[in-house]
């Protein structure tokens, strides 16, 4: 359920990192709260749910968990945050290293105003105050994937602050009732990945790749639990979690153990965990250093950052040489709230369906395409797309991208259902066909299977008139008053017409026959 | 035979290089020359002799054909051994580079080449440029040329007899100590210093030569491996004002490879001569006259104001009342950053790696302390010390105030009206090796860095120009400091003084037996610099 929070989110990762700060997540209604490194803002526990304590005899306790995101994202362009060199996924080890990448000596950092722009247009997305001066730090430790010995990120004035993000979670027993919740944004940084280390424990070895653009999400979270009232438990940070499935059960796990560690009077260490995902709980880090004291100083290579405004812009400025937060509103995309809503209104839609057809890439326009070339009912389209094109999908494991099934081809199918051309179940066997039969369209499967409805009513009245013949104790037992006898009927005369006759006339059929 | 005219400074040499008198290989081939004749002085690190007659070469090619690329076609150079030069060891004088190759030019060598000159060598400074001698890098210390030039030994007969003459020679100043040494003993035309703290113009005035600390922004580092990035600037030393100014035209301007210069195009300029110092404003400094400070320094100082005034420029005095803080602010945020800058030098990804492999923490251990001499490491370790968190508001946060305060200073001087500062660039003149290490690195260079330091503090161009020898036949040099990016207008002023004094060459032993070819020395001494 973190997944749609999180996903309105990410960026960085050798770029920007955002601070998430409120809201609830799950049934459980743990708190997201808000950190950032030791600072805890004290309008971040704000929202606070209660967990009542699971340990019968202790029930009087409520215990409340305090949960903030560090989520790094990889901003999507064509080279690196302060080098030239390229970024690509999956590229061989060392391959897009440049030397500022290696850290040689004499190089400097230049920053890539794509990066820039990405976080800037984050920022906007996330409702975010942009910093139109924001600073570049230097954040340093020893390990083998840092050549430089320090990180450039930034500490002190990051370049977009004091957001939001509201999101929706559907709640109740059938996840129907959706209610929408506001997790706080603290801040979004630029800030440059590390490398990445390979441990061979076999050879003890460590290998090094510098190319640093391999993971796309990586979220730390950061934990604790208190008595509401109370002053803020000793939090915990879990760290490296990679999907968002990961995410909450880490999270899960670590606020139940944290209570049980408390109720069984035991203490909490303000450490650096990871989660285990095979045993599905957090295991301490081995953290030989104890802790870091990062020494944060300003990196002297680069200048303050500098955004404008259309009112502040410069006369006379290269726009080659300034960025107008102006501007970048401009191209802001329609969010995906705001689509979700526009579904809702439009389509009428549930807003539950309005996630799904959002959370699946490619999957909305696919939608917007079928409605496009359809006369069916926006609501059939719905169904359709996330029953029976999303089941498919997912069955087979394919993206909507690499789906046989063209929006033409499902509009075209649609079509024929909705001026009754053909039953409902042809239609099932039409689009099952569409699937294995690429390049055929459903009027040709249909007219190859034969799977007209028969629109011919004194040849279905034959049919009928030949069941009933066939089947007299059935018509007796309807006669008698058995309710069902008649579904038995209905279900022999579709078998005789091979499924093309429409239950519904057919019924019509069957009864005025049976009455007189 | 070749006329000293040429000879004397590129602008000069640059004509006879063009007239042909000269080919750019004959002059490649002095030059190699007089580097191995030098060679105890130990001003070089490394010779680049091989690349350096290949380019000269290819520069005498394009004078055949009429194709000379400008003033610096054929000219032979020298660089400190702290900028990266691709394809030629670069080892900031420490055991932690030593055999470290880099892939790439630093930007200033690149324009440097691109112009046609000619790479003689690598020159010698203080380990990672940390240090005011050239005494301690792990290739050992440069030597003042003037330490055997006729004019000193003339004026120290009386003494040093009986005593281990080897052990009176003197220290160059430094950092750039190799590269002031070059330029004085002809080796090269021009070299690149650089400038932290005074680490161009200290040794420019130890060796009798310019000293060029360029405004912070107008030239770049990239490829310059960094002391303290905040003040770092590459330094220019040459024999006379007017070089300096053609090898800064050469440099200047934006490089999209380091985001703190400056955005402008500089255009490459020709310094004009003044005849007329009436309108200008010069500024003296009340605090930088000090009890340390010599009394012959003094006067050549007081000689200096009085010929600026007796021309007709107005002489004020002025105050810049934060001086006094500045060699104390500059501790804390030199080592800071010294701390962050060398962290990158851990033994993985280039240079020095220790043997011992029990785990990468002990690795980087014993790299360190096996790559870096005692200075660097104690400066690592003070500025750790500073950038702790419980340290860094009460020591980098306050030297960061202190600096704007020591920058303002400067801007409220130049505010009321003063053109350019005239000051000493050091205490006394060159003194010997063994007095010099009588005291340890940071003392001395808390003592040499006191007139110089500050203008980096405030990111301001400054020269330092030779005035005059003292009693004991020794350069002492003059500094003047003018506004951000008023470079060409610091530098007319420097050519108009370096004209009225006419400061003497060296007259030393191993150039004088070749005055029999073309170094001509006993009558460059006496040379005007009038082109």
């Amino acid at each position: 359920m973190a997944a749609p929070m999180l996903r309105g989110c990410c960026l960085a990762r050798r770029g920007a990192l955002a601070c998430i700060d409120g809201g609830s997540r799950r049934g459980r209604g743990a708190a997201i709260g808000c950190r950032s490194s030791g600072k805890r803002g004290r309008s971040s526990v704000a929202q606070q749910s209660l967990i009542t304590a699971q340990k019968s005899g202790k029930g009087e306790h409520a215990w409340a968990a305090v949960v903030g995101l560090e989520i790094h994202a990889q901003i999507s362009s064509n080279s690196k945050l302060f080098s030239g060199s390229q970024v690509q996924f999956a590229a061989p080890p060392n391959s897009l290293v440049s030397f500022f990448d290696a850290s040689l000596p004499g190089t400097l950092p230049v920053l890539n105003r794509r990066c820039v722009e990405a976080a800037v247009m984050t920022g906007l997305a996330l409702k975010c105050h942009i910093n139109k001066k924001s600073l570049f730090d230097r954040k340093h430790y020893f390990y083998a994937d840092l050549p430089a010995g320090y990180q450039i990120t930034q500490q002190r004035l990051p370049i977009a602050v004091n957001g939001s993000l509201e999101y929706s979670v559907c709640v109740g027993k059938k996840r129907s009732q959706v209610i929408t919740r506001t997790a706080r944004i603290k801040q979004i940084q630029l800030e440059q990945d590390s490398g990445k280390s390979l441990h061979d424990e076999l050879r003890s070895q460590t290998l090094i790749d510098l190319n640093r653009a391999e993971g796309q999400l990586r979220v730390d979270a950061n934990i604790s639990v208190h008595h509401p009232g109370e002053p803020l438990g000793v939090r915990t940070e879990v760290k490296n979690l990679n999907s968002a499935r990961f995410l909450a059960r880490a999270i899960d796990s670590e606020i139940e153990r944290q209570i049980n560690e408390l109720e069984n009077g035991r203490e909490i260490l303000n450490e650096t965990r990871s989660f285990d995902c095979k045993l599905g709980c957090t295991i301490p880090m081995r953290d030989k250093e104890g802790k870091q004291d990062y020494r944060f100083m300003p990196e002297p290579n680069l200048p303050p950052l500098l955004l404008y405004d259309t009112a502040s812009l410069p006369p006379g400025a290269d726009p080659q040489q300034v960025i107008n937060i102006d501007r970048i509103r401009e191209q802001l995309p329609e969010l995906p709230s705001e689509t979700r809503e526009q579904l809702v209104q439009q389509y009428g839609m549930l807003p539950e369906h309005s996630f799904t057809i959002l959370n699946e890439v490619g999957l909305l326009e696919f939608f917007q395409n079928v409605i496009k070339e359809t006369r069916a009912e926006p609501k059939k389209v719905t169904s359709w797309i996330l029953n029976n094109f999303l089941g498919f999908l997912k069955q087979q494991n394919l993206a909507v991208n690499e789906s046989p099934v063209t929006p033409s081809a499902l509009a075209e199918l649609l079509n024929l259902l909705d001026r009754k051309a053909i039953s409902s179940s042809a239609a099932k066997q039409v689009f099952e066909e569409l699937w294995r039969s690429k390049g055929k369209t459903p009027s040709q499967i249909v007219s190859e299977k034969q799977l007209e409805l028969m629109q011919d009513g004194e040849a279905l009245n034959q049919v009928c008139l030949a069941v009933m013949e066939e089947h007299p104790q059935v018509v007796l037992a309807m006669k008698r008053g058995n309710p069902r006898a008649i579904n038995k009927l209905i279900g022999l005369v579709r078998k005789a017409t091979l499924s093309r006759a429409d239950p519904t006339v057919i019924k019509e059929i069957l009864e005025k026959k049976l009455s007189s | 035979v070749l006329g000293r005219q040429w000879i004397h400074t590129p602008g000069r040499v640059s004509a006879a290089l063009k007239q042909g008198q000269i080919t750019p290989t004959e002059l490649c081939q002095k030059c190699l020359s007089l580097i191995k004749k030098t060679k105890f002085l130990n001003a070089y690190i490394t010779v680049s002799e091989e690349v350096a007659l290949k380019q000269a070469e290819e520069s005498e090619k394009r004078y055949k054909k009429g194709h000379s690329l400008g003033d610096l076609d054929g000219i032979p150079i020298a660089v400190k051994d702290n900028f990266s030069t691709s394809g030629i060891e670069t080892t900031c004088a420490s055991n932690m580079l030593k055999g470290y190759v880099p892939p790439y030019n630093a930007t200033v060598v690149q324009k440097l080449l691109d112009q046609g000159a000619v790479l003689m060598g690598k020159t010698n400074l203080d380990e990672f440029a940390m240090g005011s001698g050239s005494t301690d890098g792990v290739f050992g210390p440069v030597k003042n040329p003037w330490s055997y030039s006729k004019q000193y030994k003339e004026k120290t007969k009386h003494k040093a007899h009986g005593e281990n003459e080897d052990s009176n020679w003197l220290i160059t100043g430094g950092s750039s100590g190799g590269s002031a040494a070059a330029v004085a003993t002809f080796t090269c035309f021009a070299a690149l210093g650089s400038d932290t703290g005074g680490s161009t113009r200290n040794p420019a005035a130890h060796c009798g030569v310019v000293g060029f600390k360029p405004s912070y922004g107008l030239v770049s580092r990239h490829g310059l491996i960094p002391l303290v990035n905040s003040m770092d600037v590459p330094g220019i030393l040459t024999r006379c004002v007017d070089d300096a100014a053609i090898v800064l035209g050469m440099l200047a301007g934006h490089d999209p490879k380091d985001s703190t210069t400056v955005q402008d195009p500089v255009k490459p300029f020709t310094l004009p001569s003044l005849t007329d110092v009436s309108k200008l404003c010069i500024g003296i400094p009340k605090e930088y006259l000090t009890p340390e400070l010599s009394s012959e320094v003094q006067s050549l100082w007081s000689k200096a104001a009085n010929l600026f005034e007796s021309e007709g420029a107005k002489v004020i005095e002025v105050s810049l009342p934060h001086t006094s803080y500045s060699i104390v602010c500059y501790h804390v945020l030199c080592t800071s950053e010294v701390a962050s800058n060398m962290a990158r030098f851990d033994g993985l990804e280039y240079g020095h790696r220790c043997d011992i492999d029990v785990s990468t923490e002990a690795m980087y251990a014993a790299t360190r302390r096996e790559g870096f001499n005692d200075v660097v490491r104690g400066r690592i370790l003070s500025g750790n010390f500073f950038l702790l968190k419980e340290n860094y508001e009460n020591y980098f946060i306050k030297a960061q105030k202190v600096r704007r305060l020591i920058a303002n200073d400067f801007v409220n001087v130049f505010n009321s009206g003063v053109d350019v500062l005239l000051t000493p660039t050091t205490l006394r003149e060159a003194v010997p090796y063994q007095e010099f290490i009588k005291e340890d690195n940071r003392t001395r260079s808390a003592q040499d860095d006191i007139f110089t330091q500050a203008v980096n503090m405030a990111g301001l161009p400054a020269v330092s120009v030779p005035v005059a020898l003292s009693n004991q036949g020794l350069p002492v040099g003059l500094q003047f400091i003018g506004r951000a990016f008023h470079d060409q207008q610091l530098l007319t002023v420097a050519k108009w003084f370096e004209k009225q004094v006419q400061f003497p060459v060296t007259q030393l032993q191993e150039l004088m037996d070749d005055c029999s070819s073309v170094f001509e020395i006993e009558k460059l001494a006496s040379v005007s610099l009038k082109q």
